[in-house]
């Protein structure tokens, strides 16, 4: 019945409008487009249905769907303008149709506004520094984005120095802005990250794996040695820990995770927690 | 431990559609792709067909000097450099088309006061040049993740002086051909993206490379399929 709907609504050949529910969790080409369910119904089997006036505007349904990135709105269909798997999350509660989304491999970032990431301050002009994101763009920072600062307490924060902020302002448009303060004024664990440590880059798909809610990646390796870790969504990552090889052992595996499959890593942890 | 995902796959293209009747069955050659091979750029690949090679990095969207920045999309700057000697007037003109035809397919408005840099290296040259660079240039920008509203291929037909139309020509045939026509097709409606002859030809004669050319691009889109499904496959 319903799933008549993925007839091919284009007849040109080899381009179709495929219902964006059949190939979830399939690998999606730019140029594809991607019917949401509501159209489905609409371009039932039969193409031209010709379907009278409604002067009850309640009585076509209408499912709110958020385009996430790689997709974007073409007249009233999806876009695929990433190459990857295609993703879908319900909505939690209430209305809405819910997300979707393509999940791709990418190494370099795009500032969005809301991420927390690692900077690297490169120049101090009068009140704001210029830290660099691995963006276009070096975003901006205010002196006064900092917990407790004031025009007479200013932080102190050099060239050179490592930031942990997050995004205030970041379109395409205007330069991207960082804080290092919530909303509400605190700083919450963001500003200028210590002393030692090792700064180190991986790409964009292993942070969001990494950062996934249960992630064994991150239980295992805390459970190998005391450590300190920041994880910046523009792919850098900060690991500390209490002797120099320690610390390089941690890099080494963070940066090997993304290619090995969870046997090996088994493998290397329990080989790890005997030496 | 580079993620290298090699895919080979023998293509074969008839074409059976107004060839010439004299004309014997046309094949496009052995093609591989190897994707995400360098370190540095943001995203790479490496086309062969045949035995020629060409291995494109691509950078972007990054920081754009003022007096190049475009202020409503991005600066799209494609460099080709031949495998031996200094660049020359061949590589400029080749370089024009190859970024013509990515202008008209990256959404550079997402992008704008950027620069995505396109570098491609000739490994070796044995014929369909250009096609080979193109191919290699929409692989990299797949891999790079830059976005475009669809994917390109480039297919080379050449025309020897009896009229037979031979596809993906060796630098043997391309030198003893009386014409040879390159296109770039994208993958929504294998539209004309761009086009590069030399030589001559009739006009029924473009049009019958240009169905042949299209005809070809069909295996090319298929192989990209492929491949990049076998390189999501492995995560």
């Amino acid at each position: 019945m319903a799933e008549a709907a993925s007839v091919a609504a284009e007849s040109l050949a080899g381009s179709r409008a495929r219902a964006a529910r059949t190939v979830l969790g399939q690998v999606v080409l730019p140029g594809e487009e991607l019917l949401l369910p509501e159209q489905e119904d609409a371009e039932g089997p039969g193409g031209a249905v010709e379907r009278p006036l409604s002067l009850n505007a309640g009585a076509r349904s209408r499912v709110r769907v958020v385009c996430g990135p790689g997709l974007r709105r073409c007249g009233d269909r999806l876009l695929v303008t990433k190459c990857g798997r295609l993703r879908h999350k319900e909505p939690g509660s209430g209305s809405g149709g819910g997300v979707y989304w393509v999940d791709s491999q990418q190494k370099r970032y795009v500032p969005v506004k809301g991420d927390h990431v690692i900077g690297i301050v490169t120049a101090k002009s009068g009140d704001i520094f210029k830290v660099d994101v691995g963006g276009s763009e070096p975003a901006s920072l205010s002196y006064l984005s900092f917990e407790g600062a004031t025009k007479r307490n200013r932080p102190n924060v050099q060239v050179g120095d490592l930031i942990y902020g997050q995004f205030v302002v970041a379109n395409k448009d205007m330069e991207p802005e960082m804080v290092c303060i919530d909303s509400c004024g605190r700083a919450n664990g963001m500003g200028v990250i210590g002393q030692d440590g090792l700064l180190f880059k991986v790409t964009l798909g292993l942070i969001r794996k990494l950062l996934a809610p249960d992630c064994e990646i991150i239980q295992e390796v805390g459970k190998l040695y005391p450590l300190e870790i920041v994880f910046g969504m523009n792919g850098r990552i900060w690991v500390k820990a209490k002797t120099i090889q320690q610390t390089l052992i941690l890099a080494n595996i963070l940066e090997a995770c993304e290619h090995m499959t969870s046997d090996q890593r088994k493998q290397i942890f329990s080989r790890l927690a005997e030496s | 431990m580079e993620e290298e995902m090699h895919t080979d796959a023998k293509i074969r293209a008839e074409t059976g559609t107004g060839s010439s009747p004299r004309g014997p069955g046309c094949s496009l050659r052995h093609f591989a792709c190897e994707q995400n091979l360098l370190s540095r750029p943001d995203g790479s690949a490496s086309f062969l067909q045949g035995d020629t090679s060409v291995l494109a990095g691509v950078y972007g969207p990054a920081e754009v000097k003022v007096s190049k920045e475009i202020f409503n999309k991005a600066t799209l700057e494609v460099i080709l450099r031949p495998k031996i000697g200094l660049p020359g007037v061949a590589e400029k003109s080749r370089e024009r088309l190859i970024r013509n035809t990515c202008e008209a397919v990256v959404l550079g408005t997402l992008h704008p006061r950027t620069s995505i840099t396109v570098v491609l290296q000739v490994v070796s040259d044995a014929g369909s040049l250009l096609a080979c660079c193109l191919n290699a240039a929409c692989m990299a920008l797949v891999d790079a993740g830059v976005p475009m509203r669809a994917l390109f291929c480039g297919v080379t037909c050449a025309l020897d002086s009896d009229g037979t139309l031979m596809l993906d020509p060796t630098s043997k045939q391309e030198k003893e051909a009386r014409a040879v026509l390159t296109f770039a097709l994208d993958s929504v409606e294998r539209k004309l993206l761009m086009s590069s002859t030399k030589g001559l030809y009739s006009d029924a004669e473009l049009q019958q490379c240009l169905a042949a050319a299209q005809a070809a691009s069909q295996h090319v889109f298929r192989f990209y399929r492929e491949s990049l499904q076998r390189r999501y496959s492995k995560s």
